[in-house]
């Protein structure tokens, strides 16, 4: 177990990288407490399994340094830093048993017989593997081999971090459910530091206390689920979390607060500094359906189980509303309020609201 | 309950006539030799099990056969192993690619015969490239066409020269299908190199190596070509290997009636040795 530590981390690609456009990472630094869960979440191709592969090792960062507890491990290879990561595609021994699977990190460093026993019973039961431990690792459905891939992440107790890279990619919803319910207890039982990679954000908010966004091989907002629901730094955060995701409405910015098409809308604080592009973000959430206010048409409502999402045309702006009562019917005149604590201003893209003082 | 659909066996059709004309007649037209006599003139008699029953009593037979499955079997033992091990130690990726994948196609790209015909010249001793080398500047002993041991060393060296590259390819293909998350995983888990090979390596190159296994044991067991052209079968008989001893029985003597027996049984060797590898290493795939 350990506390993670990323210093000037840059990483490309290529051999002589030009400009930043070159690199897959840009500038990286970060740290990360032992014990923690912690989530990567961001679009395909935003860098964090190459993130995730420079913190096993499987990649040497092109700038930068890796500290596990303070301890420079930037050079080491993966089997020296002590580490546990699972792939988006099961990896599976499969001419030897599932027994054996499990058993191999353990027995490639030489740990004893009955504590490989002892562990490989535990992890087994744990993932409910005991029933097909003597069997051959071969032929097995898509679920039992990623099982079969994270045991074997999970089977050591003394690494320093466990790595997901997208492990439930190729499971079925159901099972998707109970996996990662089982991860989440296991973490809380044995507290080992776990990051998680994923582009899903369901599986981010659930599995991690905090929450690292990247976007184009930057990190945008580090965060709770919570944070990064309510107060998104970015709007790209406010886009990328939700469903649907925050509205990201372009505005005017006067003396006395934003305008949004003529009306004037109410923000959560003082705006603090300036920009080229002023937008005003807040979530379906917390935009109602009301009697006065910014007039707009309705283009669709969506049934959604306990609630509808309803689309409202406001001039060529869509706003998205999450309504409770009766959907209004397709076209028409309805009036919008946003509440006014939830409803921020972004300049050039970052948060430029203070939240007012209680 | 599963329909059938009849109408495949029309696609299958052009396939059967072609196997027909050119494996199922002429095997026919063997197997009928195989139990006539002839005495010339075009007259045949029947000769029943005969035939067979002296080729298997034959001690020219068996000491050809056993010249034959030890030829395979030396041949076997050798390019197996080297060809995994130079498929290991070739690049998976980058300019080197291409350069080794032909460098390693280029002796199976030769006519059989002119490999036969290139190592004659080559060991020849006095004229030859590597026969002079051995005899006279390294003063070994060496002359193919006198010594049987030195001969053998060549036909053996000389097939492994040919068709190692056979299992190398193979083997290659094999390996570079191996997802790279394989390696990273097992980097991860601590394997040391002989488990990448044990665990990972070698499992995903067992398809592509039964079927290099089979195809160097049908080809070298029926091999003719270029050991006949590299030693003729000689000195005396030390290199006459099966198919060389029934091409002399048969158009050599002109015996038809034994070289069509020894034939099927040499067909049902080499069948029944590839049915029964194929079948144990593909035994649990199911």
């Amino acid at each position: 177990m350990a506390e993670i530590g990323l210093k000037n981390l840059r990483h490309s690609y290529l051999p002589s990288p030009a400009g930043p456009d070159d690199f897959a990472l840009k500038e990286i630094n970060l740290s990360w407490d032992d014990g923690g869960a912690y989530a990567l979440l961001g679009p395909s191709g935003c860098g964090k399994t190459t993130l995730l592969n420079i913190i096993s090792g499987l990649l040497t960062p092109s700038e930068g340094h890796i500290l596990f507890d303070g301890q420079d491990v930037t050079a080491l290879p993966p089997d020296k830093r002590n580490i546990a990561q699972v792939f988006q595609f099961p990896v599976i021994y499969d001419t030897m048993t599932v027994y054996d699977n499990l058993a191999f990190p353990l027995r490639n460093r030489g740990v004893a017989a009955d504590r490989v026993d002892a562990r490989v019973s535990e992890i087994a039961a744990m993932l409910e593997l005991d029933d097909s431990l003597t069997t051959r690792a071969a032929n097995l459905t898509p679920d039992a081999k990623q099982k079969i891939s994270m045991g074997r992440g999970l089977v050591r107790d003394d690494v320093n971090v466990i790595m997901f890279d997208e492990p439930l990619t190729v499971i079925d919803p159901e099972l998707k459910w109970k996996l990662r319910s089982k991860l989440k207890e296991l973490h809380q039982k044995i507290a080992v530091t776990m990051i998680y990679v994923t582009h899903d954000q369901t599986e981010a908010l659930t599995f991690a206390d905090q929450v690292v966004v990247m976007q184009d091989g930057e990190i945008v907002q580090i965060g709770s689920p919570v944070e990064l629901f309510e107060r998104p730094q970015h709007t790209f955060v406010g886009h990328f979390i939700g469903s649907p995701g925050m509205n990201i409405l372009p505005c005017e910015v006067t003396g006395d607060g934003a305008w949004f098409h003529g009306c004037h809308v109410p923000l959560e604080g003082p705006v603090k500094g300036t920009g080229q592009r002023t937008e005003i973000g807040v979530r379906p959430e917390f935009v109602r359906l009301a009697d006065g206010g910014i007039p707009g048409l309705v283009r669709k409502a969506a049934d959604i189980g306990r609630h509808t999402v309803v689309e409202v045309m406001v001039g060529d702006t869509p706003v998205g509303a999450i309504v409770d009562g009766p959907a209004p019917e397709r076209g028409a005149e309805v009036h919008l309020t946003f509440d006014p604590h939830q409803t921020r201003l972004y300049t050039d893209g970052w948060i430029a609201t203070e939240r007012a003082a209680p | 309950m599963k329909t059938e659909n009849q109408r495949g066996w029309l696609f299958v059709l052009p396939v059967l006539i072609l196997v027909a004309f050119n494996a199922l007649i002429p095997l026919m037209t063997v197997v009928n030799y195989s139990v006539q006599e002839t005495f010339g003139n075009n007259q045949f008699f029947w000769a029943g099990l005969r035939w067979f029953e002296e080729i298997l009593r034959s001690e020219r037979f068996h000491a050809a056969l056993g010249r034959q499955l030890l030829f395979t079997f030396t041949i076997l033992i050798i390019e197996v192993p080297l060809g995994v091990a130079i498929a290991l130690a070739m690049p998976r990726r980058g300019f080197w690619v291409p350069v080794c994948l032909v460098l390693m196609a280029l002796p199976m790209l030769i006519p059989w015969n002119v490999v036969g015909s290139m190592w004659n010249i080559f060991t020849l001793p006095q004229i030859g490239l590597l026969g002079y080398f051995l005899n006279d500047v390294l003063g070994i002993n060496y002359d193919m066409t006198q010594q049987p041991v030195s001969a053998w060393i060549t036909v053996i060296v000389m097939d492994v020269w040919h068709w190692t590259s056979l299992v190398v390819l193979l083997a290659y293909a094999g390996l570079v299908s191996i997802p790279e998350a394989y390696y990273q995983a097992a980097k991860i888990d601590g394997a040391s190199n002989w488990s990448v090979f044990r665990y990972i390596q070698l499992p995903k190159m067992k398809r592509v190596l039964t079927i290099a296994i089979l195809l160097r044991f049908m080809d070298s067991f029926n091999i003719y070509t270029e050991p006949f052209t590299l030693t003729g079968g000689g000195p005396g008989n030390s290199t006459t290997l099966l198919s060389i001893d029934l091409v002399k029985i048969a158009l050599g003597q002109f015996d038809l009636g034994p070289a069509a027996a020894m034939s099927l049984i040499y067909f049902a060797i080499t069948l029944a040795v590839s049915w029964l590898f194929y079948t144990l290493m593909t035994r649990d795939d199911q």
